[in-house]
């Protein structure tokens, strides 16, 4: 069962990929949509089973580590499986209506959206350094493409200027890797948390992991490291904006994450992990202020982005040397940020596509008098902002929670600011929209009315992020079951 | 589970299922649209009276289910959160008919009607809300449902007063965040309960509570128009007057004033409220408050701005009641978070019908208005009256009860208070009430609007008469069980004797 289960999620992808690089958008289209039920039925069965029985290490192929590729299907795992097969469900939906079938070089898109989704499934599963790296390569190369397919000089500009930081941020991460090898002797995290048990903490291997991070860090625009993102996540296809701003900048953290927390309490310092929370915060300031300031919606959706990713970096500080309960408050936390952050984040990028469609242009300003003619995706627009700006009963604010018990229960009391600050910049820009939409336009209806299909997609992804607060504590239990150990 | 643990789930989901409906509707689907609403008032009237009457016989109301790791999400009905549902669902049904009539015709009303739905939802959330955590969320969904009330109309005036709002609003909602954060850091999950918590409160976190009381107040003051954090409410009369009805005399400033109540009585409990000395600086406040909101009322010349003021000021007389730390004032505080609500959506509707019928908006422009709209001036003069304090009035069961009340605790400045009050109220309300019945009108009214053989729209005919009626009925009929100084006292006596 584990096995087909594996296979699907890692394989079917790839199948995909080339099934529809063999054909034209259209067809593309179809075969996708099948695609996406068996990706979304394997998904859900393997979180099902994780949910039932716990996690567990998993040798592909039947060969374990250090030979084969050793992969780590735990909660936290299995629940951004889950995630990424909502969300790019939706985004594939969303794009199948709203992507132009006639331009030649949209039947691109197809292909790149399935080894985009390979990657990221590799990357939520892989439990050693250098298969995350494969999984990284596949997810940047494929996004770069995906915002090259805006077709425009300023598409291929920004795509470019993103691949030269992906690259960047690989070649770091790839020292750090041999770094590791060469002090360790294995790829495996597991293996050198093992090795660590063993003898004493080597001299200099904190670099190998500063390295790692840093790259990482790059690749998900922290602050100051960010400015490659608003260009990208602003000028493509509002689909491709989505599934970037959701997912793509998720995977690099989520190696961060998982390699600070499993390699930072010995190789770490508090040194480190009160910058990587300051750059944080920073970024959380900078980008909510940056996007006060733009005059184009999706730019300004973008920098949104920059700011909600400066939430997650708290998670370094917060769970370095501090007890077992706030380190889970700040695990937790983060792990709804990440979730509420790609549903609300998706749902605003498609909806503001739909807006932007609707009213002809980009600007900010054209939004006048859509609250009259316009309310559904204003409205899944309004509702994903009330994620984003930590209110409740959102995935957003659940998690700001969470992220504040943690700072007052070890008495870093300055993210508490940070956190209490972004909330209120967020409802700046946020507000910005609603009100450029309230005030009063035109007496008539002179806006295009996009197709129904294309309007419930955010709508959908937004409730998701309302209503995950709600629900906050059962899909926080799922990550709280134990790791079987299997493997070693 | 029973039916009595889903009963404040129903009555919450009223509202809730009315306002997708409403929003789902089509713009030009206006009957159906005012069905489904006054259909949904009516259901959850009927409801809450179940409610109240449970409550009175000791039945248990409530269901509770972990949200987060370490938090309750909790609905429960117990006497106080009784008071302000029954208050909200009255006022909603009352408002809800206003508002039909107020927006004839004009656009937006399906956005209009499903925020106000939400709002009231809002509003009963917070009325049932179980603990300090699922107060929180529904004071922030208040806050997000009223933006769109508040910006209604779409002018450049408007989409500055929301402005306003948002950000005295969340600003204190963010502080009041920290505020509860940080509660639950210390204590953990602390449900509502008459008597508090703190009675033998750990010294060692005394400092602390202390702290916490003050950012909790500081959060809630702000929906309560605490000097000095009132500036948004006189910006927020630019909304339509169904909005400004519902924000003053329901839900906004009351779920602030009744969040202080919450934390006073429920959480802290008045007794270590008064040992901690958080009581008696809160009662200056609210004295204060009181004073100031109706020394500016008085130089206001646009009708609606006076009654902002006057709300700042009567509003604190909650906050003062419950802080003299003594039963029976506590009982005139908690009185008046009823009647003001009654008096002052009286006032409310009555300045909306002058403006709708005749275009009067400045005070001056009243003159010898009541002979032309008889019926909304009478109801007009009956609020005033109640806010003056006109025995047997509304407003005078207030003030003798906390009158009495605060000698009663050996408070006696809070007398010269009261007298001082109502001297004001006098000084600010007798005037527009002369205009209105002793001037001889103007040549023509600024704006007048012909609307069959009433004196203005039925819709807006006869809901200010009928809290003209309530504002009397509660004042001359306070010794009856049932009436709001009944349920204000079974309220205190649960408090005084947990």
């Amino acid at each position: 069962m584990t096995l087909y289960l594996m296979a699907g999620l890692l394989f079917t992808p790839l199948a995909w990929a080339v099934l529809t690089l063999l054909v034209g958008f259209t067809r593309g289209r179809l075969i996708t949509w099948a695609g996406i039920l068996v990706q979304v039925l394997v998904s859900l069965t393997l979180w099902l089973a994780v949910s039932r029985d716990g996690g567990f290490y998993y040798g592909l192929g039947g060969w374990d580590a250090p030979l084969g590729i050793e992969l780590r299907v735990d909660g936290l795992a299995v629940t951004f499986v889950l995630l990424t097969a909502v969300v790019a469900s939706a985004c594939a939906i969303h794009a199948g209506v709203y992507i132009d079938p006639d331009k030649p070089w949209h039947r691109y898109f197809w292909p790149l959206f399935w080894f985009l989704w390979s990657g990221l499934n590799a990357v939520w599963l892989g439990g050693d350094l250098f298969n995350l790296y494969v999984g990284l390569e596949l997810i940047s190369l494929a996004a770069v493409g995906l915002v090259a397919l805006g077709g425009s000089v300023a598409a291929l500009r920004a795509s470019i200027r993103y691949l030269l930081a992906a690259l960047l941020g690989s070649l770091a991460y790839l020292l750090g890797v041999a770094l590791m090898y060469g002090q360790f002797g294995t790829l495996s995290i597991a293996g050198v948390v093992f090795w660590l048990d063993q003898h004493p903490v080597p001299a200099g291997s904190g670099l190998a992991l500063a390295l790692m991070i840093a790259g990482l860090a790059l690749k998900t625009a922290l602050f100051p490291l960010h400015r490659w993102l608003p260009p990208a996540h602003g000028i493509a296809r509002s689909p491709v904006s989505a599934l970037l701003s959701a997912l793509v900048i998720k995977a690099s953290f989520y190696i961060a994450a998982r390699l600070w927390l499993e390699l930072g309490e010995p190789l770490g310092s508090l040194a480190a992990a009160q910058l990587v929370g300051l750059m944080g915060s920073a970024a959380v300031v900078w980008g909510s202020w940056l996007a006060c300031r733009q005059p184009e919606l999706k730019q300004v959706v973008a920098y949104s982005s920059v700011a909600q990713i400066g939430y997650l970096f708290l998670l370094f500080p917060l769970t370095y040397s501090v007890s077992e309960s706030v380190a889970l408050q700040a695990r937790q936390g983060m792990t709804l940020q990440v979730i509420s952050h790609a549903l609300a984040k998706a749902a605003m990028f498609l909806a503001a596509g739909n807006l932007i469609l609707s009213t002809g242009s980009s600007r900010v300003n054209a939004l006048t008098g859509v609250s009259r003619f316009l309310p559904f995706s204003l409205f899944s627009f309004g509702l994903a902002g009330v994620s984003l700006m930590g209110l409740p009963p959102s995935g957003g604010f659940a998690a700001k929670w969470l992220l504040l018990q943690a700072s007052l229960g070890s008495a870093q009391w300055w993210w508490v600011l940070v956190l209490l600050a972004g909330g209120l910049l967020s409802a700046v820009y946020v507000f910005r929209i609603y009100r450029a939409s309230f005030l009063d336009g035109p007496e008539t209806d002179q806006f295009y009315h996009p197709p129904r299909s294309l309007e419930l997609v955010p709508m959908v992804l937004a409730l998701m992020a309302l209503g995950l607060g709600l629900v906050a504590d059962p899909v926080l239990s799922v990550m709280a079951l134990p790791l079987e150990d299997g493997s070693r | 589970m029973t039916l009595n643990a889903w009963m404040p789930v129903f009555a919450l989901m009223t509202s809730l299922i009315a306002a997708v409906v409403i929003f789902a509707l089509p713009e030009k689907g206006y009957r159906l649209r005012t069905t489904v609403n006054l259909g949904a008032a009516l259901l959850k009237l009927g409801l809450v009276a179940v409610m109240v009457w449970g409550v009175f016989r000791g039945v248990d109301y409530g269901l509770s289910y972990t949200m987060l790791p370490g938090v309750t999400f909790m609905l429960k009905a117990d006497a106080l959160s009784m008071m302000f549902a029954g208050l909200s669902a009255v006022l909603w049904l009352l408002t809800t008919i206003y508002a039909v009539g107020y927006l004839e015709n004009s656009p937006n009303r399906a956005r209009f009607f499903g925020f106000f739905s939400l709002c009231v939802a809002s509003t009963m959330g917070v009325a049932l809300a179980g603990n300090l955590f699922t107060f929180f969320l529904f004071y922030e969904m208040l806050t997000l449902s009223t933006y769109p009330l508040v910006v209604h109309r779409g002018t450049e005036k408007a989409l500055q007063a929301g402005r306003t709002y948002i950000i005295y609003t969340l600003t204190g909602g963010a502080v009041l965040l920290l505020g509860i954060a940080w509660l639950h850091g210390v204590v953990g999950d602390l449900p509502f309960r008459p008597g508090g918590h703190f009675g033998d409160a750990d010294p060692d976190i005394q400092q602390s509570l202390i702290l916490i009381f003050i950012l909790l107040v500081a959060g809630l003051g702000v929906k309560a128009a605490l000097f000095p954090l009132h500036g948004w409410l006189p910006q927020a009369m630019v909304a339509p007057a169904p909005v400004s009805a519902l924000l003053h005399a329901v839900a906004v400033v009351k779920a602030g004033a009744f969040g202080i109540v919450r934390v006073v009585h429920d959480i802290y409990g008045v007794e270590a409220s008064s040992a901690l000395g958080l009581l008696e600086p809160l009662a200056w406040l609210a004295a204060f408050t009181i004073l100031y909101g109706s020394v500016r009322a008085l130089s206001q010349g646009d009708l609606k701005r006076r009654l902002a003021f006057s709300t700042i000021s009567q509003v604190s007389y909650i906050i003062l009641g419950i802080s003299l730390f003594g039963p029976v004032a506590a009982a005139g505080g908690l009185v008046h978070l009823l009647h003001q609500g009654i008096m002052k959506i009286t006032l409310f509707f009555c300045a909306g019908n002058y403006a709708e019928t005749l275009g009067i908006h400045r005070i001056e422009e009243l003159d010898g208005a009541g002979p032309r709209m008889p019926g909304t001036s009478v109801a007009f003069t009956i609020g005033a009256f109640g806010m003056i304090g006109v025995p047997p009035l509304a407003g005078f069961i207030t003030k003798w009860t906390m009158g009495s009340g605060a000698l009663a605790v050996d408070m006696g400045w809070v007398i010269a208070v009261l007298v001082a009050s109502s001297l004001l109220n006098a000084a600010y309300f007798l005037p527009v009430v002369h205009r209105l019945w002793f001037r001889e009108p103007a040549d023509r009214w600024p704006r007048e609007c012909r609307w069959g053989k009433l004196e203005t729209s039925a819709w807006l005919f006869w809901p200010p008469l009928l809290t003209a009626v309530m504002t009397v009925m509660v004042g001359v009929l306070a010794a009856l069980t049932f009436s709001p100084l009944f349920w204000a006292e079974l309220i205190v006596l649960r408090e005084y004797s947990p």
